[in-house]
């Protein structure tokens, strides 16, 4: 494409400017006034939204807790633990740490009792070799009065700070950027040679959780879909002043608070609730074999299908309202029994709507907090409450940080997957 | 039953009622014989019940009382898929997600025909309403039209005998209707299949049908072919709805040897021929076609009662000429005459004298 006209002419308004610039100047006007009032939307999600996202993301490969300490009060940044990184960087992984590096490390132990910092360079370490942080205080507690040769005087204190493994983790925390926290995210670790192994059988804990948590989420989506198919159905069918009154019977779930519901289904479900006590005596059930049905992966399952019921209902309802009824009409009188009119002729004319509903509850689900806090008990904790663990109790906000990226990373490539199988534009969610 | 099967009707409804709310009759007492390969039209008013009787002959709808027969055997409780019946929807109802060629393919893969059975089939159904080329289209990339052709193939590519449409052409601009509606009566009479045509459009009811039946307030108010039901209408409903009608009110004098004398309400007398009215005292409503309504003092016949009438508008119409007169009070009489070389073209204000021979004047109900 060119500016001009086929005889090479340009094309000019009636004032004799070219008739791109005046067009272009003319719709500059209105996208710069498109752009100031979304403007404030923009700004708002960049402060709350993207920011404290990347802000999360750089916070699983970046942690300053053995290289930098900031105090609180003032906010001064002080480097921390130089002689002992320098000599790192001077001496290649499997050098034996020798009379120079205890040395170094003596040296930093006094500037850590200094800064009153020795509890978050020990925190550190301890993050990937437990019962390390102790080390950190004691040996910084005495730092001062330790004389040459300072190996011994170190290894006096505790023979640990002799362990290989123990030196390869401060080897990798003297550089604040890390992928340890990704690794321990999917339960690896690096050995005291800096390769990747699986942590012990016994502390493999996040890989699982995640299984848990991908397989909980298909379920859910999966019993919400099969109890809100009929249920759309019948609303799109039904005459309007019916399908309102169950509408509003739907959509009651999101009027009343999240916790509200939850602690319901704690009052209905738990071993001394009401549905037990109904089966108990009604004789169905002995009053010794009461059923769990709470604290336990089945209260997850239950209250979090109930919870997310609507997410289901909504998108099936938008597709299926439009659908004339002749569509099925015309099928049976063509010769189709009923179940084949549904199948090969409804049915496909949903499937938008069924991706978008299980899209929706799915990805719900997976980052679902709350419930399974309350009424998971041990085993039917999500990703998610191990993240709000790192967060709160044991303060690893990097190893949160990655869980949450992976579990981001892995929500990213579950809607790319379905926008090759299904197509995204195929989504109807209203 | 008393009214049992009649042996030769293919379509039978017998004394059907349809309620839908249990409060209202919509369809209030249907008696209805069709033979093979009848065309027969359901035309009436929008609300007046037409495809609440399809949908019944069709087994959408259940008839609330009654009987509904397909070639003598009683259908009302066989499922709508095994009746075997073609249907034309208003709005078509291609599966949007399918193309043309597996919509068709879908009542003969239901029907569990082979493969090349079942491409011989949808080639020669697409051939017959000139579709062929579009068979790897989906609806959507179709014009109006062409999805209306598809539709009709579509019901008849699986060769039912019965085929119904329910105001098929509704959506359609004039031009291609009126193509349409050639096309389809042409396809019904070659392959001679029995069709039920709905429709609110007269001429369509009355260019295309073998007979028509005209409904309203849920009951069939004249069954008859298009001629008759032009000519002889039964009650002033009909008179009214099919083509263009005059009217004039009146109460009838006397009946005699076939004749009704009705005094108009401005008090001039006029001779009918008595359609449904019975006794003298009676108010009737009198309803003359505009083409017969005669001027020409010459052609009248003798002794015929004429009425004063005043020419209020002229107006030109090609082939015809539509005069509106101002007769016994009533503003909106109009006479049609062919535009022939000798015929006069009456100026407004003229005052002039009409008549009529007694059998096109019919006295109706009030
Ligand atoms: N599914 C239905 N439920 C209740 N009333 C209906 C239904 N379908 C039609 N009706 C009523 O029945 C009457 C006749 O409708 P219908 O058969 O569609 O007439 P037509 O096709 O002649 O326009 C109308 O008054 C309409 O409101
Ligand atoms: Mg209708």
């Amino acid at each position: 494409m060119t500016d001009s006209t086929a005889n090479g002419e340009m094309l000019t308004t009636a004032d004799g400017r070219p008739l791109k610039a005046a067009l272009a100047k003319a719709e500059a006007h209105a996208k710069r006034r498109a752009f100031l009032l979304v403007l404030p939307l923009l700004a708002f999600i960049l402060i709350t939204f993207v920011a404290p996202i990347g802000q999360m993301l750089f916070k699983s490969v970046n942690n300053e807790g053995f290289t930098v300490h900031e105090d609180l009060g003032t906010g001064v940044r002080t480097p921390i633990m130089t002689n002992i990184a320098a000599w790192f960087d001077e001496n290649p992984l499997g050098t034996d740490p020798g009379e120079d590096a205890y040395e170094a490390l003596a040296k930093d132990l006094v500037v850590l009792r200094e800064l009153k910092a020795p509890g978050q360079a020990g925190t550190r370490i301890n993050y990937e070799l437990s019962g390390s942080r102790s080390m950190f205080t004691k040996a910084a507690r005495k730092a001062k009065k330790l004389k040459p040769p300072y190996k011994e005087a170190i290894l006096d204190l505790d023979e640990d700070w002799g362990s290989p493994k123990l030196w390869q983790v401060m080897r990798g925390a003297s550089s604040s950027f890390t992928s340890n926290f990704y690794l321990a995210a999917a339960d690896r670790q690096r050995d005291e040679n800096a390769k990747v192994v699986m942590v012990n059988e016994n502390r493999q804990v996040y890989v699982k959780l995640f299984m848990r948590t991908l397989n909980l989420s298909l379920l859910i989506t999966f019993l919400t879909f099969v109890l809100a198919y009929p249920i759309a159905h019948l609303l799109a069918t039904l005459p309007l002043r019916h399908s309102n009154l169950l509408m509003i019977l739907v959509l009651l779930p999101f009027w009343t608070s999240l916790l509200v519901r939850t602690t319901s289904w704690m009052v209905l479900l738990q071993s001394q609730g009401v549905v037990n006590d109904a089966l108990v005596a009604s004789g169905i059930l002995g009053d010794e074999n009461r059923l769990q049905m709470m604290y336990n992966r089945t209260g997850t399952v239950i209250a979090m299908t109930h919870i997310l019921l609507p997410f289901m209902v909504l998108p099936l309802y938008s597709v299926m309202r439009p659908i004339n009824p002749s569509y099925v009409r015309a099928a049976r009188s063509l010769g189709a029994t009923s179940w084949t009119a549904f199948r090969r002729i409804y049915f496909p004319q949903t499937v938008p709507g069924i991706g978008a509903g299980a899209l929706l509850v799915f990805i719900l689900s997976v980052g679902y907090y709350i419930t399974p806090a309350l009424v998971g008990g041990a085993d039917g904790q999500l990703i998610s409450n191990l993240i709000a663990f790192h967060m709160q109790k044991s303060l690893n906000w990097s190893l949160a940080a990655a869980l949450a990226a992976l579990l981001l990373g892995g929500i990213l490539i579950l809607y790319w997957l379905y926008d090759r199988l299904v197509g995204i534009d195929n989504l109807k969610l209203g | 039953m008393a009214n049992s099967a009649s042996s030769d009707a293919f379509v039978e409804f017998d004394r059907v009622q349809k309620s839908y709310d249990g409060e209202v009759l919509v369809v209030k007492d249907l008696n209805l014989q069709m033979p093979k390969g009848e065309f027969l039209t359901m035309l009436g008013p929008s609300g007046s019940g037409k495809t609440t009787c399809l949908m019944m002959l069709a087994g959408f709808e259940t008839a609330t009382h009654g009987e509904i027969r397909l070639d003598g055997r009683e259908i009302n409780n066989i499922p709508p898929h095994k009746r075997g019946i073609g249907m034309v929807f208003q709005n078509y109802a291609l599966f949007p997600h399918m193309t043309i060629g597996e919509n068709l393919s879908f009542p003969l893969e239901v029907r569990g025909l082979g493969k090349s059975e079942r491409e011989a089939k949808i080639k020669r159904a697409l051939d017959m309403v000139e579709m062929g080329a579009f068979i790897n289209r989906r609806p959507a990339q179709l014009s109006g039209g062409q999805q209306q052709r598809i539709a009709l193939s579509r019901a008849l590519v699986f060769e039912p005998e019965l085929v119904l449409m329910d105001e098929p052409l509704g959506a359609l601009d004039k031009q291609l209707r009126e193509k349409m509606q050639f096309e389809i009566t042409h396809l019904a009479h070659n392959l001679g299949i029995t069709t039920v045509y709905v429709t609110h459009d007269q001429t369509e009811a009355l260019t295309m049908s073998d007979r028509v039946a005209v409904f309203d307030d849920g009951r069939i108010q004249q069954l008859a072919p298009p001629d008759e039901l032009y000519e002889q209408p039964q009650n002033s409903f009909v008179a009214q709805f099919i083509g263009e009608n005059n009217t004039l009110e009146g109460v009838v004098k006397e009946i005699k040897g076939g004749i009704a004398l009705v005094q108009l309400d401005d008090g001039e007398l006029i001779d009918c021929k008595p359609i449904n009215v019975s006794q003298p005292g009676e108010r009737t409503r009198v309803s003359i076609r505009p083409e017969r309504v005669e001027f020409n003092k010459d052609r009248l016949k003798e002794g015929a009662h004429t009425l004063k009438a005043e020419v209020l508008e002229f107006i030109y119409m090609g082939d015809i000429f539509r005069t509106r007169l101002r007769v016994a009070g009533n503003d909106e009489f109009v006479v049609k005459t062919r535009n022939a070389p000798d015929q006069v073209r009456l100026k407004p204000g003229t005052q002039i004298e009409i008549g009529w021979l007694p059998e096109d004047c019919r006295a109706l109900d009030a």
